[in-house]
C-alpha cells in the first residue's frame, strides 16, 4: 500500500511506502531501500518530507522522553514532539530553547530544519542547543556532538534529512519560573518605523515578532504589530503550578473550495487583525500557546487554502540589505497577490551548519495561495533580489525554488554534498525537494 | 520534481516535433524544465527541437528515434525515453499525429490503417507503458494531444478524428484509472491551429497560433482540469456542435 504525501501547503503530492521503524536497527534495515527519507509531522511546507515511488520513514515511533537533568538536560526520541516535550516540561519549570510557530513539529524535523523561533536574535537556532544526538545512516550509527564528529553533526542541521535518519536528541532545556509570557505590543503604521524600532530595541527582549499587512497599499503599506515579551520572572495569580498549552480543540473538518482566501477575505481578515492589536500596551500576560502558537488552537488550518494549497515564502536577507524586505513587500502589495499578514524578525549570527537557513539581518515569512497566474513568476523575482542581497531561502518552507537559486543562496551545498556522499555514497537518502533542487549532486 | 505551482522539471515528449509540442516546451523551458527528451521519426527535426528547448533554457536534452506505424515497437521507445533521464519524469506529453489530406487518401484501405495506427495503436500502446513507468515512480503528469474533431467526427477528416476520438475516450478511463497513484491525466483539445500539420487547409472560427495552445496548456497543467481546451470557449462551442442534427452538422462542418 502506497500513501500520498504532501507538505503542510499541500501542493505537489506524491505517493511511497510509509514504515515506521522505532529502533536504530529496524533504520538501519530500511535506509537499504533505494530511495528514502525520514518524515517527521509533516510541517514542513514543501516536499522535503517526501520521496515518490521510494520508502518513508515516519518518526513517530521513536517517542521515548527521559528524565529532565538538574541541569535542564534531556534526552529525547527524534519522533517526540515539541507539544509532547512541553507537556512533561513547563510543569517542571522547563521550556524549549527554541520554538517554531507551531508545538506540531518532531525533535527529529526540527533537527532537519534547524527550525528557529522569535528569539533568534538572541538564543540562536536550535542546533545551538543540541548537546548531542544518533544518526542512522547508510554506512552505520554515529554518536554525534559539536566535539565528536563535529562536521557530520553540523551539517545534518537544515539538511531536510538528507543525512541520514535523527533516532536520538539530547538537548538543553530553558529555565522558566512561569507559564506565562509578559508581552509588550505596539502598533506601526508603516514599514520603515517597525524595522527601526526592532533595530534599535530588540536587544531588550528575549523574544520579538512583527506582524506585517501586505495587503495594505499606498501610505500604510508594510503596517505593522510588533509583539515583543520574556517569560514572567515569578508564576502568576494564585495558581503556583504551571501548565502546559492544552492540544487544540477546532479543527477545519474538510478542504475549503477554491478562492475561499483571495483578496477581498483576506483584506478583510488583515484589518480585523490590525484593529484589534493596541497601539501600545506593556506587560500583558500571555499563556505560551498563544504567544508562541497562536495557529495551533486551529488543528488542520492549512485546509482553509483550498484544494490547491498555499506556498510559504521565507527568505533572509543581510543587514545592509533591509530595502529588499521593503521591496519584496511593495512588489506583493502592488500584484494584488493575496498574502495573509507576513512574519518579520530579526535574526542573530547563524551557526556552522552549511545548509542552516538562518544568517544576522532580516527574515520574512509569508503565506501565498497557489493560484494567482503570476505567483510563480513573482516569486522567481524575489529569488534574484534575494541571491543580489546576499540572502537565502528557507528549504522548510520551499516548494518553488530553481536548482540554480539554490546554489547561489547556499554556497557551501557542494561541502554538503560531498560530506553526504562519505556516509551514503550510493546516495539511498533523498526526497522529492533533493530531486527538485538537486542536493546531493552539490 | 514538479514544484508547487505544477511546473515539471522533466519531460518527455512523444512526438517531439509537433508544433504544438514545442511551443508547450518552449514555455516549460522557459520556466523550470531543464531536462528533455524528444522522441520522433526524423533526427533532423528532432535535433532542432533539442536545440530549440536549450535556447529556452534547457540544460540538457536527448532524442530518440521511433516509427509510430510500428505500436509493437512503442514500449522499447517509451524506455529509451526513461532510459535516456536519469532522474523521476514530471511529464510525458504524448503528441504523436497523422493528418494528411484526407480526400487523396481515403478510398486506399492501407492508408486507412496506417491512420489508425498512427493516430490511435501507436499512442495506446505508449500509454500502457508510460502509465507502467509513472505509476512507479509515484508521481508524474501525461497530456495527450487529442482534438475538437474528437468531439464530433468531420466528414473531411474521419479517419484521423475517429482515431483521435477512440483515443481521447480511451484516455477518460486510463484517466480515471490513475486515480491514487499520483498519477494524473490530461487531455488536451486543441480546435484548429495554424501549423505545419495544417497547412493549406481553410482557417475556421477560433483558430488559433500554438503559442496561444502553449499558454492555454501550461495554465491547464497547474490546474487539475480533466480536459484542457484550447482556446478555452470550444468546450462551449463543442457543447452545442455535438448536439446539431446530422444535416446541419454536415453543412457546419463542411463549409
Amino acid at each position: 500500500m502506497r500513501t500520498r504525501l504532501t507538505g503542510w501547503g499541500r501542493t505537489a503530492g506524491s505517493f511511497a511506502q510509509l514504515d515506521a521503524p522505532a529502533t536504530e536497527e529496524a533504520i538501519a534495515a530500511a535506509l537499504r531501500a533505494p530511495a528514502v527519507i525520514a518524515r517527521g509531522l509533516g510541517r514542513s511546507y514543501g516536499d522535503a518530507a517526501q520521496v515518490g515511488g521510494g520508502l518513508v520513514l515516519d518518526n513517530a515511533g521513536l517517542n521515548a522522553i527521559g528524565p529532565i537533568g538538574p541541569d535542564g538536560l534531556v534526552t529525547l526520541g527524534a519522533g517526540v514532539s515539541i507539544e509532547d516535550l512541553l507537556t512533561v516540561a513547563i510543569p517542571q519549570g522547563w521550556f524549549v530553547p527554541v520554538t517554531p510557530g507551531t508545538r506540531q513539529v518532531s525533535i527529529g524535523g526540527a533537527v532537519a530544519a534547524d527550525v528557529h523561533g522569535k528569539n533568534h536574535h538572541v538564543d540562536g537556532s536550535f542546533a545551538r542547543h543540541v548537546r548531542a544526538m544518533r544518526l542512522v545512516t547508510p554506512t552505520g550509527v554515529h554518536a554525534l556532538s559539536p566535539e565528536v564528529e563535529p562536521a557530520l553533526f553540523w551539517a545534518t542541521f537544515g539538511a531536510m534529512g538528507l543525512t541520514g535518519v535523527v533516532s536520538e536528541v539530547t538537548l538543553q532545556l530553558l529555565a522558566i519560573a512561569s507559564d506565562q509570557v509578559l508581552v509588550d505590543t505596539d502598533r506601526y503604521d508603516d514599514l520603515d518605523e517597525v524595522m527601526a524600532a526592532m533595530v534599535e530595541g530588540d536587544d531588550r527582549y528575549r523574544y520579538s515578532v512583527a506582524w506585517v499587512d501586505c495587503m495594505a497599499r499606498g501610505r500604510r503599506m508594510g503596517r505593522s504589530i510588533l509583539t515583543r515579551g520574556d517569560h514572567a520572572s515569578a508564576p502568576a495569580g494564585d495558581d503556583p503550578t504551571n501548565h502546559a498549552p492544552r492540544a487544540a480543540r477546532l479543527a477545519v473538518p474538510i478542504t475549503a473550495p477554491p478562492g475561499l482566501l483571495n483578496p477581498a477575505t483576506i483584506t478583510a481578515f488583515n484589518e480585523l487583525w490590525f484593529r484589534a492589536a493596541p497601539r501600545h500596551r506593556v506587560g500583558e500576560a500571555q499563556s505560551i500557546g498563544s504567544f508562541f502558537h497562536p495557529l495551533d488552537g486551529l488543528r488542520d488550518w492549512n485546509r482553509l487554502y483550498g484544494p490547491r494549497g498555499f506556498v510559504q515564502y521565507q527568505f533572509a536577507v543581510p543587514d545592509d540589505a533591509a530595502e529588499t524586505v521593503t521591496t519584496a513587500i511593495a512588489r506583493l502589495s502592488a500584484s494584488r497577490v493575496p498574502s495573509f499578514l507576513a512574519v518579520l524578525k530579526r535574526f542573530g549570527p547563524g551557526d556552522p551548519a552549511p545548509l542552516s537557513f538562518p544568517q544576522p539581518g532580516w527574515t520574512l515569512a509569508l503565506d501565498l495561495p497557489v493560484g494567482p497566474a503570476r505567483l510563480a513568476a513573482l516569486l522567481d523575482e524575489l529569488d534574484e533580489l534575494v541571491i543580489a542581497a546576499r540572502g537565502r531561502v528557507y528549504l522548510a518552507k520551499d516548494s518553488r525554488l530553481s536548482p540554480q537559486h539554490v546554489r547561489a543562496m547556499y554556497p557551501r551545498l557542494g561541502e554538503f554534498a560531498a560530506l553526504a556522499d562519505t556516509i551514503d555514497p550510493e546516495r539511498h537518502l533523498t526526497s522529492d525537494l533533493a530531486r527538485r533542487l538537486r542536493l546531493r549532486e552539490g | 520534481m514538479e514544484n508547487a505551482f505544477g511546473q515539471p522539471q522533466t519531460i518527455v515528449v512523444l512526438g517531439g516535433t509537433s508544433d504544438i509540442a514545442r511551443a508547450v516546451v518552449k514555455k516549460l523551458c522557459s520556466a523550470r524544465a531543464h531536462h528533455v527528451v524528444l522522441a520522433g521519426r526524423n533526427q533532423t527535426l528532432l535535433d532542432e527541437a533539442a536545440a530549440e528547448a536549450r535556447d529556452y533554457g534547457a540544460t540538457t536534452t536527448h532524442t530518440v528515434l521511433f516509427d509510430a506505424t510500428e505500436p509493437l515497437d512503442a514500449a522499447r521507445a517509451v524506455s529509451d525515453c526513461f532510459g535516456a533521464m536519469d532522474e523521476p519524469v514530471d511529464l510525458v506529453i504524448e503528441a504523436v499525429g497523422l493528418l494528411g489530406k484526407q480526400l487523396e487518401y481515403e478510398d486506399d484501405p492501407t492508408m486507412a490503417a496506417t491512420m489508425a495506427t498512427v493516430n490511435y495503436a501507436w499512442p495506446v500502446a505508449a500509454l500502457a507503458e508510460v502509465r507502467r513507468r509513472l505509476v512507479a515512480q509515484g508521481h508524474g503528469r501525461i497530456l495527450v494531444m487529442s482534438s475538437v474533431a474528437a468531439i464530433r467526427v468531420r466528414r473531411s477528416s474521419y479517419l484521423y478524428s475517429g482515431a483521435k476520438a477512440g483515443l481521447d475516450r480511451l484516455c477518460d478511463g486510463l484517466a480515471d484509472s490513475l486515480e491514487g497513484t499520483g498519477v494524473t491525466l490530461q487531455i488536451l483539445r486543441p480546435g484548429f491551429v495554424r501549423s505545419k500539420m495544417t497547412t493549406g487547409e481553410p482557417e475556421i472560427p477560433f483558430t488559433t497560433g500554438v503559442n496561444e495552445v502553449a499558454e492555454n496548456v501550461v495554465r491547464g497543467l497547474a490546474g487539475s482540469a480533466r480536459v484542457i481546451w484550447s482556446p478555452p470557449i470550444l468546450r462551449y462551442v463543442f457543447f452545442v456542435l455535438r448536439h446539431l442534427p446530422a444535416p446541419i452538422w454536415r453543412k457546419v462542418a463542411d463549409r
